[in-house]
């Protein structure tokens, strides 16, 4: 039982990829693919942070440390730059869209293409 | 000097990215865009002296390992470590012969801009964009650090797509930046994935270092299958490349050779990976193959899908699928042969060769390409074959310039195109004549497809609506004659640049120990 409730997180990661990927391969709705690309990121960013967590351990900051176990700070530091990132990559995603339907009139990916071939 | 040589790598990164900050500040009004101009290519001059030095100092002394953060930048381990706990950049021949490509090319694309460019709207942005696109090459190619590559990959394809889409009042190339952007930010997961997959087995991000722990457990091998997947779908090979023709088709003509540029970074990352990451744990026969068959269906598939194509730059970017498979076979032969000392040394090492050699020169010519097709576009308005014609009347130096180009893609003596596709040629006739006949019968439809647009759009009568067209200004022939240069060079002296700049490459990825030991060499 406590296993499961420790592997909780991977699980839970595990799913949001997967949801993630169903959404970017069959919706054709723009933002809906966006949102999915999002839904993949936060899947990511839970892994990397559940690989760093420690059961009961301590806040990563060094002075007056406590005795036992730590969590690990560099993947909260990694996940911290990938958010940044990805708010940057949505954000320039959305205004794309913005731009697509201002020319088409439409956000479906069939409805609004132009290039093909 | 001595500090210059020191601060190299670092510097080649870091002047492009504060440039990148800078010039929207400079280039506020009307008077500014001269301003703008002038900063823009003392700064690329000075990095392109700075890309030089480090060239002859990683030729002279071998691979130089920069340690951010430490008391001297050599110092890879902190006294009383065991692992590198800093960020490290690691430039070896094969990074500065990537770093060279890059360069060369930003060079030419940023005179060509200059008028090209001229009286647009956000053009701060424009340039912006690519000095930060072209500063995430570099960390690309000199970064030793996995999350680093990831961040660089991420800096990469903002940029990329925001100059893919920056003619945003045309909707198709909204739609060709939209599609690039998704694809990259999908890669990059995927890549941040794998990276979170290796990190919680061996406690490292450094490349040398997790080389130095690899165990290739079934995590490892689902990682290299999420990394390779991830930098496939970047350099657009055969079944992942539908982004490619709409992305390089709508990308104004300074930024799509170096968007193309930014597909073959992935392509140094897959290599890195497997060579070196994975150095000498992976079964390099069975992902030998892989790389083959990658290799000759975006060969076959890109060339088949570009003859019949009336857009000169949609034609062009689906040849550029079909020549990255030709630096896919040259290096899956050698990648597949790498266990067998003998095989390697008798054609393996060449047809790697081969494979990098045409790199560089895939690059020259097809950047070279993209800019005659927007020079032609910059003075009909059209990319449509069927609407061109006598074009070579009037624009003589951009015809003069789409010969060499079509002549050197097509692998015809003495361009450099052919100098890289014989040494594939060959070594891979020894491997498998099948493929080698393949190659071959690519590089013939190539050419009947370059001939049919240079009989359309150059030749012939001459048009009514296409009597005023003139030459285009001189900028943009500066920019394209930079690069014809190159392709001439290279194609009258391969054996001068394949012993001094491509040798050198292809070793460091064979050696991997070397690349090792430069950053774990003191642990005990």
């Amino acid at each position: 039982m406590e296993n499961i409730a420790h592997n909780f997180p991977f699980v839970a990661s595990a799913l949001l990829m997967g949801v993630a990927f169903y959404i970017i391969l069959f919706k054709k709705n723009l933002i809906k693919l966006i949102m999915g690309i999002g839904m993949l990121s936060s899947g990511v960013n839970l892994f990397i942070v559940a690989l760093g967590y420690r059961t009961g351990g301590n806040v990563p900051i060094y002075t007056d440390v406590p005795e036992g176990l730590m969590v690990l700070s560099v993947p909260q530091a990694l996940t911290l730059t990938s958010i940044v990132i990805n708010v940057a990559v949505l954000a320039l995603m959305l205004t794309m869209v913005i731009h697509t339907y201002r020319h088409t009139g439409d956000i479906d990916s069939e409805k609004s293409r132009k290039l093909k071939g | 000097m001595d500090f210059l040589v020191t601060h190299a790598p670092i510097l080649i990164v870091a002047l492009p990215l504060v440039a990148a900050f800078v010039i929207p500040l400079i280039g506020i009004g009307r008077a500014g865009d001269r301003g703008r101009n002038i900063f823009s290519l003392v700064i690329l001059g000075l990095i392109v002296f700075l890309v030089a030095i480090l060239a002859e100092n990683v030729h002279a002394v071998g691979i130089r390992v920069y340690t951010f953060g430490a008391t001297a930048p050599e110092l890879a381990l902190p006294h009383g470590y065991m692992v590198p706990v800093r960020i490290i950049f690691e430039v070896d021949s094969m990074s500065i012969f990537m770093g060279i490509i890059v360069t060369t090319v930003a060079l030419a694309a940023l005179i060509y801009s200059l008028h090209f460019m001229k009286g647009q709207t956000g053009q701060a942005r424009f340039y912006s964009l690519m000095f930060l696109l072209y500063a995430a090459m570099m960390g690309l190619a000199f970064t030793g650090d996995m999350f680093n590559l990831f961040v660089f990959l991420e800096i990469a394809s903002i940029a990329g797509a925001g100059l893919a889409a920056y003619r945003t009042n045309m909707a198709d190339a909204v739609e060709g930046g939209f599609k690039y952007i998704v694809i990259s930010a999908i890669s990059a997961l995927l890549v941040l994935f794998a990276i979170g997959i290796l990190y919680a087995q061996y406690n490292v991000l450094n490349i040398a270092a997790l080389a130095y722990y690899m165990q290739y457990t079934p995590l490892d091998m689902l990682a290299l299958g999420l990394l390779a997947g991830a930098f496939v779908i970047k350099l657009a090979g055969a079944p992942l490349h539908m982004w490619a023709p709409d992305t390089y088709t709508v990308a104004p003509a300074g930024s799509t050779p170096m968007i193309l540029a930014a597909s073959y970074m992935s392509m140094y990352a897959l290599y890195r990976v497997t060579f070196t990451m994975y150095g000498g744990q992976i079964d390099t026969t069975a992902i030998g193959w892989i790389v083959i068959i990658v290799g000759v269906l975006s060969m076959f598939i890109g060339v088949m899908m570009a003859v019949h194509q009336t857009d000169i730059k949609r034609m062009m970017a689906y040849h550029a699928i079909s020549q990255g498979g030709y630096m896919l076979l040259g290096v899956g032969v050698g990648l597949a042969v790498l266990a067998d000392p003998v095989a390697l040394a008798n054609y393996g090492r060449d047809a790697m060769n081969g494979g990098i050699f045409h790199i560089i020169n895939h690059v020259f010519y097809k950047s070279l390409l993209f800019m005659t097709a927007e020079a032609i576009f910059f003075r009909i308005g059209t990319r449509d074959t069927n609407k061109m014609g006598g074009l070579a009347r009037n624009m003589k130096w951009t015809t003069a310039f789409y010969v060499i180009g079509a002549l050197a893609i097509s692998g015809i003596p003495p361009f450099n195109g052919f100098a890289s596709k014989l040494l594939i040629y060959e070594t891979v006739l020894k491997f498998s004549p099948v493929l080698s006949v393949i190659a071959m019968f690519v590089s013939l439809v190539t050419l009947a497809s370059f001939a049919k647009v240079f009989y359309a759009a150059f030749t012939g009568p001459e048009l009514p609506a296409f009597r005023e067209v003139r030459e285009v200004p001189k900028s943009m022939i500066i920019g394209m004659s930079i690069l014809a240069a190159c392709i001439i060079f290279l194609g009258l002296f391969p054996g001068l640049v394949v012993d001094n700049i491509v040798a050198p490459a292809t070793d460091a990825l064979i050696n991997h120990t070397a690349y090792v030991n430069a950053v774990m060499g003191a642990v005990p």
